[in-house]
């Protein structure tokens, strides 16, 4: 192939991908206004576009501006943030499993919460902060455990035994989750099972303005080394091949990945497939490029916390059902219909 | 993941009739199984004696031998601890095999029988039994688990084929994967709903516990059939894990195999699911240990497991009902605390590359 047919192709490839990137913006974008009008409080289109230009009733804006935005801006950073994390450890990993729960960050944050409310005397006044602030200390010091664990002197930490420390220091986790589950009060398990199936917990905009700079930052980050996750998903013998100085990226990405999830599952609870299966669907998008990958990753996993947020809302039994199962059932059909469709 | 390095095969030496061009030990591996299998018999006595009332040993023996319905000590035995004991470690052998053939056919340390969505439509069907028919006989629970488990693999292997390139293990695996968080998810929704969460769990984490006669019986002639079946497909498990190349070079019939192997991880995991709840670490775990034991070669590194897995599951049980009688810990819990340990002792010593 010679070097004007390289270049053809790259175009060819970047044309694609910024098409992808318009697709998914738009669909966001419907989705965001069809999610303003989603919720008990019913307002039309109209409404809604009226009180965004500052026409609406106190009610109205009272709705629109301190409950349903915050939540959707929650929504589309925590879809982004988990989405971006599980792609960087794919990557680094090399294996399709991967996502922010290898690195325990579930388990951990879990188990502190749960802790927090077993011994917490009552749930109606659970304080509002302290839950988000103990599951990102608790999906740190997890991560940081696994992280130390899976580290050896002069080698770093090789991917495939991070996923195996992984593994079980979840395993280990979850056992004892479960025992503390089962000596809980009803009441208390019913609060535990929702934060752990994963439901917008901190929806105002002091949690979106703490998330922000989190996905923004380590988002950048991650964009930044596009080219060493290309070169690191080669494999470690092929990377140092091509002159990577593979330690160094890999365990800073790490941690950046492992930052960005923590901050995340901290709002909104165990959701761990966005993760998993937003790198997917954007690989079947756009390709195994980096450059192109992360962008399209963050924004399937928006767009599908955003549909599936709204759904919750919409549903009948509303508020009940916690959104990390609706991104579940959305999310796992669309994938295996991704799969059964390709050939890779 | 067993290793296929050149050295591996040529150390194997000619590729013709019982050779096959992997390292494996079998002087450890009969060591191995021997001495299992006389732990196993000494942990399962053990089993028997202890628990809220303690029943010495040669009563034990008495009452295994010699049954006499009129004492109590000997009825104790022989309707209560006796099938628990024997539950156990049927079902820690199938859930071990089912693993180790997980593992071997598509060549991920990753995988085991959680991954074929068994765990995960047993859940489903187990959380549907509790929402819509509440009451339901326990035999009926378990048919039903049965048939979730069985629903839930239809799928993987289904969506897994179905798609053009036919079924490969990276497929299957996320087939997996995807079909389980779904399965997942609509139970914790069902048990969010219906505020049946804790039950369910209850049931999950309960074990061994009431395991009756009656529920052996139901699962030994299939568990038996299926881990013979493992027995005799072992040699071509071998050949599988070492890739697909290899194998149709060793003149293997790769599909029939893997369907196979398939049908016989529903069988096996399957029933151990509907009738014990998902301690499904040990079908990871297992494998891993009998490995580390025995070599690569599947003949040897499948008994190892099955003897290994029963005894696994036989002494947690034991450790459940002694830490803190008469309330029993969740079994699953003990044997993360046993295995975890000693998973992250292999994980370091990993040195290849997934």
């Amino acid at each position: 192939m010679d070097t004007e047919m390289l270049h053809q192709s790259a175009r060819r490839r970047r044309s694609k991908a910024l098409f992808m990137l318009a697709v998914l913006l738009i669909l966001i974008a419907i989705v965001f206004l069809i999610s303003m009008n989603a919720g008990s409080f019913r307002m039309s289109a109209g409404t809604v576009l009226n009180t965004l230009f500052g026409g609406g009733t106190d009610k109205e804006e009272l709705i629109l501006f301190e409950f349903r935005l915050p939540r959707i801006c929650i929504a589309l950073l925590v879809g982004a943030g988990l989405a971006l994390s599980g792609c960087v450890l794919q990557g680094i990993s090399r294996n399709g499993l991967s996502d922010p729960g290898i690195l325990g960050i579930n388990a951990g944050s879990g188990l502190v919460v749960l802790l927090f409310i077993a011994f917490y005397p009552t749930t109606d006044a659970a304080p509002v902060f302290a839950l988000p602030i103990l599951a990102l200390v608790g999906a740190c010091v997890t991560a940081l455990i696994i992280f130390g664990l899976a580290y050896k002197k002069g080698e770093g930490i090789m991917p495939s035994r991070l996923i195996l420390t992984g593994i079980a220091i979840a395993a280990a986790i979850s056992s004892v989750t479960i025992v503390l589950m089962l000596r809980i009060s009803p009441e208390k398990y019913q609060f535990a099972a929702t934060w752990m199936a994963g439901s917008i917990w901190g929806s105002t905009w002091t949690f979106v303005l703490a998330l922000l700079p989190w996905v923004i930052v380590l988002g950048a980050y991650m964009m930044v080394k596009a080219r060493s996750l290309n070169v690191l998903a080669l494999g470690d013998q092929l990377a140092s091949g091509l002159g990577a100085r593979v330690g160094g990226d890999r365990s800073r990405l790490l941690l950046v990945a492992a930052g960005l999830a923590g901050a995340c599952v901290a709002v909104s609870g165990g959701i761990g497939f966005v993760g998993l299966i937003g790198p997917h669907i954007a690989r079947r998008l756009v390709g195994p490029r980096h450059e192109a990958l992360l962008p399209t990753s963050a924004l399937c996993g928006a767009l599908l916390m955003l549909v599936a947020d709204t759904v919750s809302r919409a549903l009948p039994m509303s508020s009940e059902i916690p959104t990390g199962i609706v991104v579940a059932v959305i999310g796992a059909p669309y994938f295996l219909y991704l799969m059964a469709r390709s050939r890779a | 993941m067993p290793t296929t390095s050149p050295s591996a095969l040529r150390e194997g030496g000619s590729n013709q009739g019982d050779t096959l061009p992997v390292k494996s030990r079998p002087a450890i591996a009969v060591v191995v199984i021997l001495g299992g299998l006389i732990a196993l018999a000494f942990s399962l006595a053990l089993s028997i004696s202890v628990g809220a009332a303690n029943v010495s040993l040669a009563t034990v023996w008495e009452a295994v031998f010699n049954y006499n319905p009129e004492l109590q000590e000997h009825l104790i035995v022989h309707e209560l601890r006796m099938p628990r004991a024997l539950a156990g470690a049927l079902t820690g052998a199938c859930f071990a095999v089912a693993g180790a053939l997980m593992q071997g056919m598509t060549r991920n340390p990753l995988a085991d029988s959680g991954l074929l969505g068994l765990n995960s439509g047993a859940a489903l069907a187990l959380a549907l039994c509790f929402a819509f028919a509440p009451g339901m006989p326990f035999m009926l629970i378990i048919v039903w688990c049965f048939v979730g488990a069985g629903v839930a693999s239809g799928i993987v292997y289904g969506i897994g084929s179905l798609s053009r390139g036919g079924l490969t293990p990276v497929r299957l695996v996320l087939a997996g994967a995807a079909v389980s968080a779904l399965f997942t998810a609509l139970s914790e929704g069902i048990a969010i709903y219906y505020r049946i969460g804790q039950e369910l769990a209850f049931w999950y984490a309960g074990g061994l516990a009431g395991t009756k006669w009656l529920q052996l019986d139901a699962i030994l002639p299939w568990t038996a059939a299926a881990l013979a079946g493992a027995m005799m497909m072992s040699r071509s498990i071998t050949m599988l894990s070492l890739g697909e190349e290899v194998a149709s070079g060793l003149g293997l019939n790769i599909g029939r195999t893997r369907v196979l192997a398939l049908i016989l991880v529903l069988v096996l995991a399957g029933t151990a699911v509907s009738a014990v709840g998902a301690v499904a670490f040990v079908g990871l775990l297992i494998p891993h240990v009998a490995r580390y034991m025995v070599g690569v070669d599947y003949r040897y590194i499948i008994p190892a497991s099955a003897v290994l897995g029963a005894l696994l599951i036989v002494l947690a049980d034991i450790a459940s009902r002694m830490i803190a009688p008469p309330f029993e810990s969740p079994i699953g819990a003990l044997i993360a605390l046993i295995g975890v340990p000693f998973f992250l002792y292999l994980a370091r010593r990993e040195r290849r590359e997934l």
